[in-house]
């Protein structure tokens, strides 16, 4: 049964240059209180266009209702449940953006004299300094713009100091449950990869570890809690065998949001790592971004963090440019720094019990999930999980209906699909993250719409697989759309 | 369903060899598990391989897959086919969607490859 969602009319919408029309203006400018000057003649006849071919011409109302009507063909956290596995898709709470529209911080400029921006540099400092307590290391860089910049970052840090240590090594080892991105920053900073299989229970092996490490290995990438949302119980012994070898641990944060006020990576051994603060602390996320990666390091890397660095001289922020080992900068200016702002105001809004209770329902919520599921789909680890869980298609794919098939029905029941067939060790993924965002009520729906379907599956599998079916587009074509792209609209 | 007399990889790939000339593909268990296949990427004729790295690769709706070359040889000619009917990686693997051809430099490497029997215990262990 469908109980979240009822069918909703919305209305159909040209695009815009469709629904352009000659003179038309959303705009209305006052009356030139200078005198008027010649654009030809002051910028040269070449430099000057009377028109712009195909540029859209719309009346204020229909620019307004032109973007409404869109949006409402959007899903959104803003209308429930998002449970897009490792993407930890948590509320924006309003507050982060109240404080972020704070004139001072909304108007500052990156090249504002320093003596102007103590604000915005206390900003950046106090959020260094929450980062580096809640990971346990004792530097952060705020400049990567998202995770993959960070995990560039950080392993360009790895080579640095191996290098000053005279070998920058060929090798980065990573886990074959781990994220894509990180095989593609190991081989962008220069490194060959080896995958390392993981165990039957879905952890690192560590006595496979132990071969496999030599002086070749710069570090291991790993991810902690793992993808299949399974603590890496083994990581201490996992950092010893790396750091007898002189190789380094860097950890993937993606995961995060199991492990905030509960455990912190600089205290089981890991040397470098980032953070997505639109995963984590609930900065926007997805819509092209823009995002935050911040890399945390223990002291030995922090000679080489990116310039400039916030420094303290007497009761003023200064930025420290005369960084003779830094790897340089990694991103115009100081980061995204309104993305910085609404971390911090989530961090202290919410203060260290705070964050600690989010972490908690977060576990408790994907706890609940398997334990309430697990008897309709296969759990191909049965490890505890943390704050997702993985399960398969197994069952299901009996029947020829695969996990891409579950995902499409459930936009029937009103919410967004999980992260499909991910992580690659499990086949036939269904990873699904609640978040501490959501309360019993939506979860015990979204449990109830994940039975409906598994039910419908035993009694009518085409159902399933021909959904969606109460959306305004039924099931795209992905192949056609692959093979013979169309990527220009034209004018008909 | 696997050819007698193809040799096998763990990373799904095929190739048929007489004397020094072989023809590489990747096998229908690759294919079923990539799905529909949109794009294949495939090395210049003349380009030099080595057996176990990166020949191209073939991207479906799910995913892009590096091929690994099962031998080490150079290509001596490409599947022009597949840059315009990538499906037919879907309906016929071990036939007429062969990737390349290679003149092999180690023919030896062939013995160390999986025969179609063992291909099969294999991929029935994966699963």
């Amino acid at each position: 049964m469908i109980n979240k969602v009822r069918p909703h009319l919305s209305q159909n919408e040209l695009l815009v240059f469709e629904r352009s029309s000659p003179g038309k203006k959303a705009y209305q400018l006052p009356e030139l209180d200078v005198p008027a000057v010649d654009a030809a003649e002051a910028l040269g006849a070449a430099n000057v266009r009377a028109e712009i071919e195909g540029f859209p011409e719309i009346s204020e109302v229909e620019a307004i209702r032109h973007f409404t009507r869109l949006s409402t063909w959007n899903y959104a956290i803003d209308y429930g449940m998002y449970p897009l596995g490792s993407c930890t898709m948590k509320y924006n709470p309003r507050i982060n953006e109240v404080v972020a529209r704070t004139e001072a911080l909304a108007w500052a400029h990156p090249y504002q004299p320093a003596a102007l921006a103590q604000g915005s540099m206390a900003v950046m400092a106090q959020l260094e300094a929450a980062l580096a307590e809640i990971t346990g290391m004792d530097a952060v860089t705020l400049q990567p713009a998202a995770g993959a910049h960070g995990e560039l970052t950080g392993i360009l840090l790895i080579r640095a100091l191996l290098e000053k240590r005279g070998n920058p090594r060929k090798k980065i080892l990573i886990p074959d449950s781990a994220h894509g991105t990180n095989p593609a920053t190991a081989a962008i900073a220069g490194y060959a990869v080896q995958n390392i299989p993981s165990s039957a229970t879905g952890v690192l092996d560590v006595s496979a570890l132990a071969q496999i490490v030599d002086k070749d290995v710069a570090a291991l990438m790993v991810t902690n809690p793992n993808t299949l949302g399974v603590f890496e119980e083994n990581i201490i012994q996992a950092a010893e065998i790396l750091h007898k070898k002189g190789a380094m641990l860097y950890m993937d944060g993606a995961n995060m949001n199991a492990l905030v006020g509960i455990a912190r990576p600089g205290d089981f051994g890991v040397d470098v790592m980032h953070l997505n603060l639109h995963k984590t602390f609930s900065t926007p996320h997805g819509g092209g971004g823009p995002g935050a990666g911040p890399v945390a390091v223990k002291k030995v890397l922090e000679p080489f963090l990116p310039a400039p660095r916030l420094k303290r001289t007497g009761k003023k922020w200064a930025w420290d440019y005369n960084r003779k080992r830094s790897i340089g900068r990694v991103k115009a200016y100081y980061g995204n720094f309104g993305v910085l702002v609404r971390a911090l105001a989530y961090i202290l809004a919410h203060g260290g019990p705070g964050l600690r209770n989010a972490t908690v329902d977060a576990v408790l919520n994907a706890v609940y999930i398997r334990k309430r599921l697990e008897a309709y789909y296969d759990l191909p680890y049965s490890q505890a999980n943390m704050h997702e869980v993985v399960f398969s298609d197994h069952r299901q794919a009996k029947l020829g209906v695969h996990t891409g098939d579950i995902a499409k029905r459930l936009i029937d029941y009103g919410f967004h699909p999980y992260t499909v067939s991910f992580p690659l060790i499990v086949h036939g993924a269904l990873m699904i993250e609640p978040t501490e965002t959501e309360g019993k009520h939506e979860i015990d729906q979204f449990i109830e719409a994940m039975i409906s379907i598994a039910q419908e599956i035993e009694t009518d599998p085409q159902l399933v697989k021909t959904a969606p079916h109460g959306t305004r587009t039924s099931r795209v074509d992905e192949v056609t759309a692959a093979r013979k792209p169309v990527l220009r609209w034209k004018p008909a | 369903m696997y050819p007698e007399n193809f040799r096998y990889t763990k990373e799904h790939e095929w190739v048929a060899a007489v004397g020094d000339a072989g023809t590489i593909g990747i096998t229908d268990h690759a294919q079923q598990e990539l799905g529909d296949i949109v794009y294949v990427d495939l090395p210049k004729a003349g380009t030099h391989i080595e057996q176990g790295k990166s020949l191209g690769s073939v991207e479906s709706v799910k995913a892009v897959s590096d091929v690994y070359s099962p031998v080490s040889g150079e290509v001596t000619e490409i599947n022009q086919t597949l840059a315009e009917k990538p499906e037919i990686l879907n309906s016929d693997p071990h036939g007429a969607a062969w990737l390349v051809k290679i003149k092999l430099s180690a023919p030896a490497e062939l013995a160390g490859l999986m025969s179609a029997a063992e291909y099969e215990a294999y991929i029935g262990a994966e699963k």
